[in-house]
């Protein structure tokens, strides 16, 4: 599965760190390190990081059939703002 | 009949993209999000389905990701013809056609122009050829990197303690190797940040054990019998020993394809409308050439209508977006591409990010925390206004001051904010260099008013 | 014309069931002052959003004009320093930062991930517990010892003292209602059980200072960060924080939770196919029935212009989340319950630097919790609706959610 956070939204709440710590990382106490690609077995930790992510900034492909109950395939990072 | 032609374009017409990066794949799904079912072509020179670029710098040199996979995740399908591994050429605005390297030609009735930066390579030939002299950039410059890396290397020196190259020398750190990083200006990250700043940066340097070295050029890199780098003198006249050389110069455009075509195109990028519309070479704005990402040069309401390049990740995003729905929508329905520009970088562990243009501030103050701490908030302000902040772990600030950018509050800050410290109630110089002296990749460019001004750097007025 | 103010009705015990008409009423007026002295409230989602995120904006009670003795002392009124909920930085970030270093990222980042497993166990043997009964109470059979076992483990109590650090939590987290507040005996209770707490958790301290295991209090008082290790008095201030934030919080999620579901029983049906729908549940429930109603402890340390209107400095200032997470410029069709919307964003664990410490850990409670109730009850339903609810308008939940079902799975 493809990831890309949008680390000028990304605030350090490391929400996706403490939930699937195999694909994000904290760098210090705020920045963010990411593996990009994550492996198939971290498809529901990633789900749960990405719908944790407290400003919608985690948009990942291939997470179909998540059991997260979405019929999409990506959450976009649509800005609401 | 403009109504009817804008209805046939967006179910039939035909729309080239080149480049095949953040900025023109985002662009792509707009284009489909928002209806446009014609032909989609998209062209880049990169043998690669679009990749994120951020990460090669951090988590690939940091081991955490690898450098071959860090493709960009699509928002939707967008059913496009690829090119890629050709690069385009060149283009006829009166055909309407984009041509490219093996030989083929691509009509659109739509372009958009997205071909964005390179790394700009050590200027001496020869030098810059040997064995161990090395760009980040792309993905192959990534992986070539990271293998260079993990081989361990005696001594890597970086020449330009801009943003990359101080990722660069603190993945080195974090790999345990020695480092040098050489550096024209005072500190590092003077050019984007300002002097006080960057002398925050440099003691990050200092404690993380880089050997920064500032003030000096190196003025060559030597060889051994077989062509492979190992050493450098500096214009200090002291010799550095390395087999690693990592040149973080900054970026060029890449506009030379359009030379002679006729658009605004030079090497300060592409000038376009705020509706990203671009200039040709006379000023008058195309209707059927857009431009989006780091190639783009365009005005700001905001900061006084000046254009900018910004080589920002949320920019390429959100001019793509902009500039795809000007495409495929009439004059009244155009939106003006007015982004705060905003950046980040981690170095050393370190959380840096700033909004609004730091290099337009004549004076800095830090509202929150402290420089000594190196977690604060620093304000920029120019002609009596808030135009920039910067924090240093403590982005959860940060919108507020974007808010204040936005509404030219004024400056300095007087009223009151949590952890102020005595330091922080005076404003003081930002100490930005001589902007006529560039230092290695300011992330902004002003680059002047008229899009046929041919000055390198804008020089603001300063008291 | 007649109405009782706004506010008053808010905090009115007769509304508590269904507050959101209210709150609606409320984001009329988006900056409410309705008395001299009293708070001005906040409620709609961009401006609470951008007040936490306003430097001007501080949680130290001794910024305000007027303060009382309650709020000075305050609720957890233990005689420990304040913890870091009440302080601004740079004490908030300092105390904050090591208490982030024993439990999560990056220096104990898998601290959470890897007690799903423990989660999952405690959530069966609760539900085991219910028997052979068809009705049970889902807040006091479930929801309310879940997370209390949670933190014994986090924290380090060892299983053998459990029951009796509960029996310590029950008095304290009862005399946090501003109705039971009042009444002398159960404050007795409280301040009794609260000095039992304090030599039990003080006697472990000590104990994890000579003998560090793989626990919370070993790595709070072991800590040797650049920020240094925290005194005994700020680890068990902070502990007590962790405690009593974390846990009336979680039981009022799971609670409201499991509430909203029945009321929607098709995402309970959902659920119960698909665990992996949990996750968006929870998000949107945070959104949809936030646990936090609003933020009281708040005031500004400079004049504050918003919509117009200037908070003066030193005033009292309520961020109303729930109301904010229902507000129509945000959301659309905010009052409908539906975890499929793309959209789901919520001020339910705040934002900015006091966004709530154990926010990861209170999702994953929740996730597990919902989608094993909804497996294992065969056909649940609620006794009594609107069930009753606590006296709390700011932490709101039900005190008892009794329902029944045919089977347990």
């Amino acid at each position: 599965m493809r990831l890309v956070v949008d680390l000028n939204k990304c605030q350090g709440y490391a929400q996706c760190a403490f939930l699937a710590p195999d694909v994000f990382a904290m760098h210090g106490e705020e920045a963010l390190v990411y593996n990009p690609r994550a492996e198939e077995e971290q498809r529901e930790k990633l789900a749960r990081a990405v719908a944790a992510c407290p400003v919608q900034a985690i948009t990942a492909d291939g997470l179909h059939g998540a059991g997260a109950g979405s019929d999409e395939a990506a959450r976009e990072s649509s800005d609401a703002h | 009949m403009p109504t009817d032609y804008l209805d046939r374009f967006r179910r039939e017409g035909r729309i080239v993209i080149v480049g095949a990066s953040l900025a023109g794949l985002r662009a792509a799904e707009t284009l489909r999000a928002e209806g446009f079912t014609g032909s989609l072509t998209m062209i880049g020179d990169e043998p690669y389905d679009p990749y994120d670029r951020p990460p090669l710098s951090k988590a690939v040199l940091l081991g955490k990701a690898s450098a071959l996979h860090t493709d960009l995740p699509r928002r939707r399908e967008i059913d496009a013809k690829w090119r890629l591994g050709v690069a385009a050429t060149g283009l006829d605005m009166t055909a309407k056609r984009v041509r490219l390297a093996d030989g083929d030609e691509v009509e659109y009735d739509r372009l958009l122009i997205a071909t964005g930066v390179r790394a700009r390579p050590w200027p001496k030939e020869s030098e810059a050829d040997l064995d161990g002299v090395l760009l980040l950039r792309t993905r192959d410059d990534a992986a070539a990197l990271y293998r260079r890396l993990k081989a361990g290397p005696r001594r890597v020196l970086i020449i330009g303690a801009g943003f990359a190259g101080s990722e660069v020398a603190s993945a080195c750190r974090e790999m345990g190797l020695a480092v040098t990083v050489a550096e024209r200006a005072g500190a590092p990250l003077v050019g984007a940040l300002g002097g006080v700043i960057g002398s925050v940066s440099a003691e990050l340097y200092h404690e993380n054990g880089v050997d920064l070295r500032t003030g000096v050029m190196v003025t060559g890199l030597e060889s051994d019998s077989v062509g492979r780098v190992k050493a450098a003198h500096l214009s200090d006249e002291s010799v550095v020993e390395t087999d690693l050389v990592v040149v973080s110069l900054g970026s060029m455009r890449n506009t030379e394809w359009l030379t002679g075509s006729g658009l605004g195109a030079g090497p300060r990028g592409i000038a376009c409308d705020a509706g990203c519309r671009a200039f040709d070479f006379r000023g008058i704005v195309t209707d059927d050439i857009f431009v989006a990402g780091d190639v783009a040069r365009s005005p700001h309401a905001l900061f006084g209508y000046q254009f900018l390049s910004l080589e920002h990740w949320g920019n390429a995003v959100a001019q793509a977006e902009v500039a795809a729905h000007n495409m495929i929508s009439s004059s009244a329905e155009r939106r003006p591409h007015l982004w705060v520009p905003a950046f980040w970088s981690s170095q050393f562990g370190v959380n840096i990010k700033s909004v609004g243009v730091p290099p337009m501030g004549e004076q800095i103050m830090i509202t929150q925390g402290s420089l000594a701490e190196r977690r604060f908030v620093g304000v920029y302000g120019y002609q009596g206004r808030i135009i920039a902040a910067v924090s240093f772990d403590n982005t959860r600030w940060l919108e507020f001051y974007e808010r204040q950018i936005e509404r030219g509050a004024p400056f300095p800050v007087e009223f009151a904010t949590v952890d102020r410290r005595p330091e922080g109630r005076q404003p003081v110089d930002a100490a930005f260099p001589d902007p006529s002296l560039p230092t290695h990749g300011p992330t902004v460019t002003l680059s002047g008013y008229s899009p046929s001004d041919r000055q390198l750097v804008f020089t603001p007025a300063r008291h | 014309m007649s109405q009782a103010p706004l506010l008053r009705q808010i905090t009115d015990y007769a509304n508590r069931a269904d507050p959101y008409p209210l709150y609606e009423e409320l984001r009329k007026t988006p900056v409410l002052h309705e008395e001299e002295g009293g708070p001005y409230v906040i409620s709609s989602y961009w401006d609470i959003e951008s007040l936490l995120h306003d430097p001007r904006i501080s949680s130290d009670f001794t910024n305000l004009a007027v303060a009382s003795e309650d709020e000075l002392s305050g609720p957890e009124a233990t005689g420990l320093p304040p913890s870091f909920i009440r302080l601004d930085p740079p004490e908030h970030d300092r105390l904050r930062r090591i208490a982030n270093s024993s439990f999560g990222p990056p220096h104990r980042p898998t601290r959470i991930d890897s007690m799903r497993g423990e989660l999952a166990q405690i959530v069966t043997d609760l539900i085991d517990g219910f028997g052979d009964a068809r009705k049970i109470d889902v807040v006091d059979q479930f929801a309310y010892p879940f997370p209390v076992t949670v933190i014994c483990r986090l924290l380090g109590v060892p299983r053998e003292d459990e029951p009796r650090f509960r029996s310590w939590v029950d008095p304290i987290v009862a005399g946090l209602d501003p109705d039971t507040r009042t009444s002398a005996e159960s404050m007795k209770t409280a301040q009794e059980a609260r000095l039992q707490l304090g030599m039990y958790l003080n006697g472990l301290v000590e104990q994890r200072a000579r003998e560090p295991r793989e626990d919370m209090l070993s790595d709070l008082v072991n800590s040797h960060g650049p920020d240094g290790a925290m005194t005994t008095m700020e680890v068990l201030s902070t502990a007590v924080l962790l405690l009593i934030a974390g846990h009336e919080t979680t039981v009022n999620l799971i609670t409201n939770g499991m509430l909203t579901l029945l009321r929607h029983p098709e995402y309970l049906r959902r659920l119960r196919d698909d665990p992996g729908l949990s996750v968006k549940i929870v998000e949107e429930l945070l959104r949809y029935e936030p646990p936090v109603q609003l933020v009281p402890q708040r005031t500004c340390i400079a004049d504050i212009e918003l919509r117009g209107v200037t908070i003066p400095k030193g005033s009292r200032i309520w961020l109303v989340l729930a109301a904010g997470n229902r507000d129509p410029e945000r959301f659309h069709e905010p009052d409908r319950f539906d975890p499929d919307r793309e959209d789901i964003q919520h001020l339910g664990f705040g934002s900015g630097i006091h966004s709530c410490f154990g926010a990861p850990l209170a999702r994953l409670e929740a996730q597990i919790a919902l989608a094993e109730l909804a497996r294992r009850l065969d056909n649940p339903r609620l006794v009594e609706d609107p069930p009753p609810y606590r006296p709390n308008a700011v932490l709101r939940g039900p005190r008892h959610l009794e329902i029944t079902f045919d089977a347990l799975r």
